[in-house]
């Protein structure tokens, strides 16, 4: 007796394996409000098929045709149904559409207390680099329970970043940054797939995200190879390229100062405001002349092609650093 | 059987002169005016489009048995499903029923002798026939890479493979929609019979009228496209690649800008065919003429205006995004009002289980099925998973094979007594309907579950969790190519040892049915004059010829 329970425990235990999965992992703060979407319109795909299909199949049989010379009556026109069946799918349609836009909008918006990473895709791999300077490839450790913004480019062609567990995805393309953020619930290991078809190798630009507990990541941050924060390699490279000979501090160079001016509201030359955000810095490296402020003559040369998208993303951590650190930085 | 009012002396078929024999020989078919012939032209140059994208798609699902891949390397895979695209998209699926059916039947159907521009019909098969070739002179030139999207900055700079040809022979064959269209526009609007006023015609009619439209309005800008991406490629002018100043994401603006009307360009016909064989196999006037009518209008309009939908993770605006969401929806609706408008035609009334009806039911199940997984695309928050990934692509093949191909081969079944003038073996193209019907859910409806578990779409290999589903999918694509052979081989066996068709041979409604089959080269002997609604089957006695 004992036995048999014990096969078929293990029966069903085997079957469990093998029988195929058929939801992914949800393991970040949206992906229950995306699955109670996603259920609920299984269900209306499911309600309405199965209405349709048993008409049919109720019509199919009821009114076969018994005889060759059979004419069926005329049943003539119906306003009102006609008017049913349009306004119930529309009325239905609305419904969902002000559920999916809400949490679209709610998914969309990070907290503003996100840890950044940095993410450049590449034919075919992800770097990954963490403000502390950590560097990784095909690998991402975030801690659970955090909310993280991703800030990534490309050094190529159009990818796109996908976590099927998080519910979450963004293009990444070249020229310009797109961002990402989630908050994951659940400590494990999920896949990370390039969900953009971007040539040859496209189906092996995936990797791993690691969800690790709090202690777990500040130990493995601790532990990653030594080097530089983003911000002190940022510096370097702003020192070699001599930015610093034309942006003085005190705002007499050639260049405006970069002292505090993350996060401001610039007037351009042209007349355009523009909030000073990671793309604006971008934008002033790879295109100058696009972003001239007044006052300044247009004669800042292009990086582009010079520097490498992770080169640009550290001077742009470095002139973000420049506003908390006004004072360190002064009368140098 | 009840006497025949259609006058047509009982003459064996091949004796009496029709339009396949009027004349013989390779000549008489290359240099013919005759829209009947024209559309027999099409059919046999997309039958070999069709056979030829199906066996990149077979070998495809014969590589993704195994998860590191059965068959062949990345490279050829990535070749495969582009080729498989294009060929299927641009050679297949636009001119499908249009360039066919819509060719054979617009004058047939509304009484005229031939469409209103005869040459400029033929010009618009040589065209078609030249943009086809420069696109197998792609595959033959060692093949294309880039995916049927062609995709910037990847195919302007960065793909290795023959993207020039491939987008010329796009580029080219274009213009044969856009002339296919302005010869069927003028054709409705000047050359109806008298008496057949806009709200007689079949709608059919009204289906390829709302179809040449959007030919007309939406081949020019994926024309366009493609010849600034050929330029970007050639000059590097800086228009979608960003390392040159230029913009990827216009790209993708102007291609869906056409590519997604261009998706009811093909389900738009076999709509107009659906409301044909769900009338005639159940003897029934339509239910809501005026509303199938105005709703095949009502999407080519809509379905200028949605295409940001495909674009909701390339980061476009949060408030551009609810826009093209509510558009979306927008444009469901009409189509659900066409199924529940062919289900309410069943209602009371005499309905044979023929093939032709076998492949309309089989369509109304899974375009429902296509129709409503669309939803999840359309809303916002469901899309970000799903977009990239199987899903999509069981989706949008539950609508252009589930759909357009069921329709167009019920069409072809439905029709092909009046066209060959002989009848096929009716056990035969049931047993197909089934064949197809089975395969395809079995190869398609794995591929729902594989991307909601987030398998990304156009992967050559794949982690080995996902391999269960791939499995199933690929088994029913075997079932489904048999069953896409089996007509092949009854439909050319009956066009030499078929019975010969009467002229009614379903007892059908509808001027074609009126000719002889096959019909003479002229259509009429008579201008017919047209004195009943279209579906009129209450009215007068049914007969079967």
């Amino acid at each position: 007796m004992m036995g048999a329970i014990q096969t078929g425990s293990d029966f069903l235990f085997a079957a469990a394996i093998q029988a195929p999965q058929l939801r992914p992992e949800a393991a970040s703060s949206i992906a229950e409000g995306v699955d109670h979407l996603y259920f609920a319109l299984t269900f209306i795909t499911l309600f309405f098929t199965f209405i349709i299909f048993s008409t049919i199949l109720v019509f199919m049989v009821k009114y076969r045709r018994r005889a060759e010379n059979e004419r069926p009556p005329d049943t003539g026109e119906h306003l009102g149904l006609e008017l049913t069946w349009t306004i119930i799918p529309t009325l239905i349609c609305v419904g969902l559409f002000l559920w999916a836009s809400s949490l679209y909008f709610e998914n969309s918006r990070p907290p503003s207390a996100s840890t950044e990473i940095f993410v450049i895709g590449k034919q075919w791999m992800w770097h990954i680099q963490h403000p502390e300077g950590v560097r990784e490839i095909n690998e991402l450790h975030v801690p659970v329970g955090v909310p993280v913004k991703l800030t990534m480019t490309s050094e190529d062609v159009i990818h796109d970043f996908y976590i099927p567990a998080f519910r979450v995805k963004k293009d990444v393309i070249p020229g310009r940054y797109s961002s990402l953020w989630f908050q994951a619930t659940k400590i494990g290991t999920y896949h990370l797939f390039c969900a953009q078809y971007c040539g040859a190798d496209h189906a092996e630009m995936l990797g791993w995200v690691y969800v690790m507990s709090p202690a777990d990541y500040a130990a493995w941050l601790a532990g990653g190879v030594p080097s530089q924060t983003m911000q002190q390699s940022g510096e370097l490279i702003f020192n070699k390229l001599g930015c610093a000979s034309c942006h003085l501090s005190d705002g007499t160079g050639r260049g405006p100062s970069l002292l505090g001016i993350y996060s401001k509201e610039e007037e351009l030359k042209n007349g355009d405001k523009r909030l000073v955000d990671e793309a604006f810095i971008r934008q002033a490296i790879v295109n100058p002349n696009s972003v001239v402020l007044p006052k300044y003559p247009a004669i800042m040369p292009t990086f582009q092609g010079q520097i490498n998208e992770e080169q640009v993303l550290q001077l742009v951590a470095y002139v973000k650093s420049l506003a908390s650190e006004e004072r360190k930085t002064d009368g140098k | 059987m009840s006497t025949a009012t259609i006058d047509v002396p009982e003459v064996p078929t091949g004796s009496r002169v029709n339009y396949l024999n009027a004349q013989y020989g390779v000549k008489s078919w290359l240099f013919t005016t005759d829209h009947k012939r024209i559309a027999l032209l099409y059919l046999v140059s997309i039958t070999l489009m069709f056979f030829i994208g199906g066996f990149f798609a077979v070998l495809m699902r014969l590589h993704l048995i195994e998860p590191q891949g059965a068959l062949v390397q990345p490279e050829t895979y990535n070749k495969l499903f582009t080729m498989h695209g294009v060929i299927m998209v641009f050679f297949f699926l636009v001119p499908s029923i249009p360039a066919t059916l819509g060719n054979f039947l617009v004058p047939l159907m509304i009484g005229a002798r031939d469409l209103a521009f005869p040459r400029l019909n033929l010009i618009s098969w040589y065209i078609y026939v030249v943009g086809a070739c420069f696109t197998l002179y792609a595959v033959i030139s060692g093949g294309v890479d880039t995916g049927w999207t062609f995709y910037t900055p990847y195919s302007s700079s960065f793909s290795h493979t023959s993207v020039i040809p491939t987008a010329v022979g796009v580029f080219i064959t274009g213009f044969s929609s856009i002339l296919t269209g302005l010869n069927f526009v003028v054709t409705i609007h000047k050359m109806r019979a008298p008496g057949m006023t806009w709200f007689r015609l079949p709608l059919f009619i009204w289906a390829i009228y709302a179809t040449s439209i959007i030919f007309i309005l939406g081949t020019p800008v994926i024309a366009i496209t493609l010849f600034l991406l050929a330029l970007e490629r050639l000059l590097h002018i800086g228009i979608f690649d960003p390392a040159i100043g230029g913009d990827p994401i216009l790209f993708q603006h102007l291609f869906w800008f056409y590519s997604h009307p261009a998706v009811y360009i093909m389900i738009l016909p076999g709509m107009g065919v659906m409301s044909e064989l769900v009338t005639c196999f159940s003897r029934k006037r339509i239910f809501g003429y005026s509303f199938v009518a105005f709703s095949s209008l009502s999407i080519a309009i809509i379905s200028f205006l949605v295409w940001g939908h495909h674009m909701f993770v390339t980061g476009q605006s949060i408030y551009a995004g609810l826009i093209f969401s509510v558009l979306s929806f927008l444009v469901a609706i009409p189509s659900a009002v066409k199924v529940f408008n062919w289900t309410a035609t069943l209602y009371k009334g005499s309905i044979s289980y023929d093939a032709p009806m076998l492949y309309a039911l089989g369509f109304i199940g899974l375009f429902t099925m296509g129709g409503l997984t669309g939803l999840f695309l359309a809303s916002l928050a469901t899309d970000v998973h799903l977009n990239g990934t199987y899903f999509i692509v069981a989706h949008f093949h539950y609508i252009m094979v589930g759909g357009a191909v069921m329709a167009y081969l019920g069409g072809i079944h439905f029709w092909w007594p009046k066209i060959t003038g002989r009848l096929y073996p009716d056990g035969w193209a049931r047993f197909a309907a089934l064949v197809i019907f089975v395969g395809f859910n079995l190869t398609f409806f794995p591929q729902f579950m594989l991307g909601y578990l987030g398998m990304p779409r156009r992967y050559a290999v794949y982690p080995a969790e996902f391999q269960v589903f791939n499995v199933m999918s690929s088994a029913g694509a075997s079932i489904l190519g048999i069953g896409y052979l089996i007509p092949l081989i009854y439909l050319t066996w009956s066009m030499r040892y078929g019975p010969a068709a009467g002229p009614n041979p379903w007892g059908a409604k509808g001027l074609e049915w009126t000719t002889p089959s096959p019909p003479p080269t002229e259509n009429f002997e008579e201008i017919p004059v047209v004195t009943e609604d279209a579906y009129d089957y209450a009215e007068s006695t049914v007969n079967r010829g």
